[in-house]
């Protein structure tokens, strides 16, 4: 596939926004893969060596989350300065929910300082999701502004309240969020068209399950000439079991689970079927558990070859999460694997 | 208006045990419409305690009085005998009713008898929502007369997050979308324009985040001056 041509935007001496091998990988038309790597809930870098370790090599860069679902782990920059440290580059996330743009703007200094050059911009959990529902929320930004915020300090050189930066300007290649199938779907490609008018580079769109509702969000796109300004990397995720594919379609906002996945899920269990839970000994239990990990990343293999079909699409992103070991089954599976070299 | 709640008996009875005289001032204004201060609850709040004292066996005397807005002066000193002989003033008027109350008798303890919750409006009968965070810098123009900043759990100003489903926000199911209900009424009127223009970040100085904010109208203060 052809790489989007951006670059009328203002880049630097290198013709790139930051030289990270993620922005290289799609510039140079490449199918990108990136996954995820969640933070601990406490101060062991340890954590992320291992996880980087078994990422390493399978992926082009890897999300470090910030906060995920309002729960306080180690923060995204420190764990993403040791992903650095273990030759694995991170995307930076940062959330509007625990920020104002002093702080954004402070900590984004130290981690470009750090060696970090991606950042994903979201607008985060709302805080009533996590471990400390008392909080106080921020929220001084929303995502698109944050996004015009990063992209001015780096291409204008210019803190959000318009004073000129002396020295060196952070430059990320910046990412975006977006989630398909929210409510008003009719609105969800404007909006990602409000994402790149304030200057995303790239999308990591939430899980996709159903390719031919993913396909149709991806057409409306294309109308409005979208996939020619950003790269968009299709977000997947292996289920770990029918239970997780049921919470997934019921309960998180934006996720679409065809019933036909669901029962597809549901029917590796056939086998031990019709036993009741303590008729199952710890080894049925087991195998079970194993069976649908397997299938899940089969699925999720599927998924990959299905979406890279779509015009537009520019790469994966690949959540697994808290299941970082499944990462080099799929990317291995899905053909990504070895990736590409960049220079 | 002012939406408020009354706090439990309990807490009533803790911020007012140190008293023997107590004196429940209720107001009419906001916190009547909505049933939490008014001169019906201020009744039953003084006789609550009342019945509650005596249990107690502690023998308070306790009276009230609602006057018509606790939030202006010249309402106030038509308390102030009572005021005078009270131990505590329990006032059932909102956050703004209870500071009058200390700023006009500075010698007089007063304590809170609601939790002032939000500016809002009454749905249906006892069901009242917030509709507006007082930020000081309206943007309802943009947005087809619904607020973002008091409405949308994140106060975003550039459309829905990723966490708008069916019409609810990702809080709670009995939470509105603001921007569902935003993104309806422009669509009905024909203006979905509105939300393709990227709005820049708040000037948060205008609301609580530049201080307690104060306005000084000197065309009317001059006005008065000159008489």
């Amino acid at each position: 596939m052809t790489a989007p041509v951006i670059d009328k935007q203002t880049q630097n001496t290198n013709g790139c926004f930051s030289g990270s091998t993620l922005e290289k990988m799609l510039r140079q038309g490449h199918f990108a893969v990136t996954a995820e790597l969640g933070p601990p809930q406490n101060a062991d870098g340890d954590v992320i060596r291992k996880k980087a370790a078994l990422l390493r090599g399978y992926c082009d860069a890897v999300n470090i989350t910030d906060n995920q679902t309002a729960i306080v782990r180690m923060s995204s920059i420190g764990a993403g300065a040791l992903a650095i440290q273990e030759g694995l580059e991170p995307v930076i996330q940062m959330v509007c929910r625990d920020r104002n743009r002093l702080a954004m703007q402070s900590d984004l200094l130290g981690a470009y300082a750090l060696g970090a050059r991606n950042l994903l911009c979201l607008t985060g959990d709302h805080q009533t999701f996590g471990n400390h529902p008392e909080s106080k929320n921020v929220f001084d930004l929303d995502s698109i502004q944050m996004v015009r915020m990063v992209t001015a300090m780096r291409d204008e050189r210019a803190f959000q309240c318009g004073e000129a930066m002396k020295g060196q300007e952070p430059r990320f290649f910046v990412g975006a969020a977006e989630s398909p199938f929210a409510s008003p779907v009719e609105f969800r490609p404007y909006r990602l068209a409000k994402k790149v008018k304030a200057g995303a580079n790239f999308i990591q769109t939430q899980l996709v399950f159903d390719v031919p509702a993913f396909a149709t969000f991806m057409e409306k796109v294309r109308e409005l000439g979208l996939h020619e300004q950003v790269y968009i990397l299709a977000g997947v995720g292996p289920l770990k079991s029918p239970g997780m594919a049921k919470y997934m379609k019921e309960q998180v906002p934006g996720i679409l689970v065809p019933d036909q996945l669901l029962k597809r899920m549901e029917d590796v269990g056939a086998p031990w079927a019709g036993k009741k839970g303590e008729e199952l000994t710890k080894e049925d239990k087991k195998a079970r558990s194993e069976a649908y990990k397997q299938e899940g990343i089969q699925v999720c293999i599927e998924l990959i070859q299905q979406l890279r079909q779509i015009k537009g699409v520019a790469g994966v992103h690949i959540m697994a999460i808290e299941w970082e070991e499944a990462v080099k089954t799929i990317v291995e599976g899905a053909g990504l694997y070895p990736r590409p070299q960049v220079e | 208006m002012i939406i408020a709640e009354q706090k439990s008996l309990e807490e009533l009875k803790t911020l007012v045990s140190d008293a023997q005289n107590v004196l429940v001032v209720g107001c009419g204004t906001c916190v009547t419409v909505c049933f939490a201060g008014g001169a019906r609850e201020a009744a039953i709040v003084s006789s609550s305690l009342r019945m509650a004292s005596r249990l107690n066996g502690d023998k308070k005397t306790i009276t009230d009085f609602t006057v018509q807005r606790q939030c202006e002066w010249e309402y106030l000193d038509q308390i102030a005998e009572q005021v005078a002989v009270a131990d505590v003033v329990l006032s059932l008027g909102c956050g703004i009713g209870v500071q009058a109350i200390a700023e006009h008798f500075p010698q007089t303890w007063v304590v809170p008898g609601l939790n002032t919750t939000f500016l809002g409006i009454p749905l249906e009968q006892g069901v009242w929502a917030e509709r507006c965070a007082a930020c000081g810098d309206c943007v309802l123009g943009l947005t087809g007369g619904i607020c973002p900043i008091a409405r949308c759990s994140k106060s975003l100003l550039n459309g829905p997050c990723g966490g708008s489903e069916d019409g609810h926000c990702e809080i709670s199911p009995d939470t509105d979308c603001a921007w569902q209900l935003i993104y309806d009424r422009l669509n009905s009127m024909g203006k979905l324009h509105l939300l393709q223009e990227i709005q820049p970040p708040k000037n948060w100085r205008t609301s609580r985040d530049g201080g307690p904010r104060r306005i000084v109208r000197e065309d009317l203060r001059l006005a008065a001056e000159e008489e």
